[in-house]
């Protein structure tokens, strides 16, 4: 889109006062806009300085890959290994559930449905994100953990997989808006092609369109990964919180989210714990900032190819 | 067999692999919705019986047990209302600055990376982010304000997305015919663009202040309490409905049930019914606007 030159107000030579107006109302617009890059940049200096302390006393690598999460006995030990796996887990669950029917639903929406229907859907699907997390914990706590409990035989229903799976219905609408996107914006002049050579609209759609598509529902698979890492209500209530490093989805288990709000209420300001929780923040501020950076670029070049 | 028979029998094929698709991925959409229509119907049977003038309007009593939400529905209304006081203007002036003054260039790309990363920092990391620095650098200590700040820096990227996506629609004509006739680049954002892309600001920035308001991680680590009095001061600690509604759910005391689904039904109400009369008023304003 062309946009109106700045240089046709500066021409017309207004008054000074307007003009110094127009400056500074421009300058003011322009902090603005900078400022996002400032509040990112500093999120990671406070998640960074906060993490000095257990940087220093127990270094990164030992935090990262230790097995052992017993933060108040004495000596503590601080292996992030239960949650990371606890994450994996979890994040594992959601993806298995919300990719294939996301993008299926993705499809239907885009390719098969009509007017109405496609309309109506679509706000329903969308009205999902719009669910506070809290209340679907609430309704996982109340219907889905009691019916894994009952399926798999367990002494406790709150494991990986109720979590898993609320957390995948919470991706759906993600994954699904932004793949039908996606599959919107391939031209149609290659659906009327495809269909013109004789090809019914499904062989179109899986050998014409899903191509073309591919990079923005990758994409939307990868922001989708963003949120189930990032997601921590769900977990926090339905996850069962172990210490210990789950081998099964069916076991209890504690997540990186879940366990910095679980456990930042409760520490001591300043001290080792507290410390590592920030440490802990960092590495999933710096897991979720790869992953969305990566979905962004790869939208950013599908929608410079499908430019319309 | 024939060639004829074979190419029959190839689209005969393809056409019933098609209906197979067609059934499959409608019945992905069909799951989608249907999770979300069950949430939903689950929450108003579960919730509405409970909801009284009492329950809306009085203080917890007995440990939370009984008693009404309150001093959490007024709790997340402030909240709420903080939030959008720093969100919106920053966030409206740096979609301005996307749309109407930002050249492409390194810079600009940069803006938009982070803006688009911001938005996927995990809730939670915006908790320990606004933790360290305005209830601990800054001595606001567990407040309104801090909570209120770091769900401004949460709710950021959507009111910068809506207005950006709101900008770009307004037509380029209007612009040059507004500098056209010798108004100054402010005048014409200001008396000509800002009005006709109002309703599309409004609406996204509200739908993105409903979801902050159902946001529990980052306000636990910065504004909140299990039970508190009426907040005096932006400087105080409140109670709100998520979080509420988290304790409830999880504490070993049991509250009645009707407290928790009853807590549940508020907040989702509260959330649509905020969402839904933004959509309403766009396409009314939409149908007023015409170019």
């Amino acid at each position: 889109m062309t946009k109106p030159s700045t240089k046709t107000a500066r021409t017309g030579r207004p008054g000074g006062f307007s003009r110094a107006a127009d400056a500074v109302v421009r300058r003011a617009i322009a902090l603005c806009g900078w400022l996002a890059i400032a509040i990112l940049g500093a999120i990671f200096v406070f998640l960074l300085l906060n993490s000095f302390k257990a940087l220093r006393e127990l270094g990164l690598w030992p935090m990262v890959a230790g097995t052992d999460w017993y933060p108040t006995v004495d000596p503590a030990r601080f292996g992030f290994l239960p949650s990371e796996v606890g994450s994996l887990w979890v994040t594992g669950v959601a993806l298995l559930l919300a990719v294939p029917i996301g993008i299926g639903a993705s499809i239907y929406l885009s390719e098969f449905a009509k007017g109405r229907v496609k309309n109506v859907a679509k706000s329903i699907v969308e009205f999902m994100a719009a669910v506070p997390s809290v209340v679907l914990g609430l309704l996982g706590v109340a219907y889905l953990s009691p019916v894994i409990q009952r399926t798999f035989g367990l002494d406790s229903g709150l494991t990986a997989l109720t979590a898993g799976v609320v957390v995948g219905v919470m991706t759906l609408p993600t994954i699904i808006s932004i793949s039908e996107d996606a599959l919107y914006s391939v031209p149609s002049s290659m659906r009327q092609g495809s269909l013109a050579l004789g090809n019914t609209a499904w062989q179109t759609t899986y050998k014409v369109v899903l191509p073309a598509a591919s990079s923005g529902i990758f994409a939307a698979v990868m922001l989708g990964l963003g949120r189930a890492i990032g997601e921590t209500m769900v977990v926090l209530m339905l996850a069962g919180n172990s210490g210990l490093v789950p081998r099964l989805p069916l076991e209890a288990a504690r997540t990186m989210t879940g366990t910095i709000a679980q456990e930042m209420g409760e520490v001591v300001r300043g001290g080792t714990h507290y410390s590592v929780l920030f440490a802990m923040g960092l590495v999933l501020f710096a897991i979720t900032f790869a992953v969305n950076l990566a979905a962004d670029l790869v939208l950013e070049r599908q929608r410079k190819r499908w430019r319309r | 067999m024939s060639r004829n028979e074979r190419t029959a029998r190839r689209a005969r094929r393809a056409r019933t692999v098609e209906l197979v698709a067609k059934f499959i991925t409608g019945a992905c959409l069909l799951f989608a919705a249907g999770a979300t229509v069950a949430i939903i119907g689950i929450i108003i049977y579960r919730g509405a019986p409970s909801i009284s003038w009492e329950f809306l309007s009085t203080m917890p009593k007995k440990q939370m047990t009984a008693g009404g939400i309150w001093p959490a529905i007024w709790g997340t209304l402030m909240l709420t209302l903080w939030t959008a006081a720093f969100a919106l203007p920053i966030g409206i002036g740096a979609g301005l600055y996307l749309a109407e003054y930002a050249r492409p260039g390194v810079g600009t790309r940069v803006v938009r990376l982070s803006i688009a990363n911001m938005a996927g920092v995990p809730s939670i990391v915006y908790g320990l982010f606004g933790f360290s620095l305005f209830v601990i650098a800054l001595k606001f200590g567990t407040s309104l304000i801090a909570g209120a700040l770091t769900l401004a820096c949460l709710t950021l990227p959507v009111v910068i997305g809506a207005t950006e996506e709101a900008l770009r629609q307004v037509p380029t004509d209007l612009r040059q015919a507004s500098l056209a006739l010798g108004a100054t680049k402010l005048r014409t954002t200001v008396r000509v663009v800002l009005p006709a892309a109002a309703p599309g600001i409004v609406t996204g920035s509200i739908l993105g202040l409903s979801r902050a308001a159902g946001e529990t991680a980052p306000i636990m680590l910065t504004a909140v309490a299990f039970f508190a009095p009426m907040p005096k001061s932006p400087f105080s600690q409140v109670m709100a409905l998520p979080y509420h509604l988290y304790i409830m759910a999880t504490q070993a005391v049991k509250p009645a049930p009707g407290i928790v689904w009853g807590t549940a039904f508020v907040l989702v109400a509260g959330v649509t019914a905020v969402g839904v009369l933004a959509a309403a008023w766009r396409t009314r304003q939409r149908s007023r606007i015409r170019w």
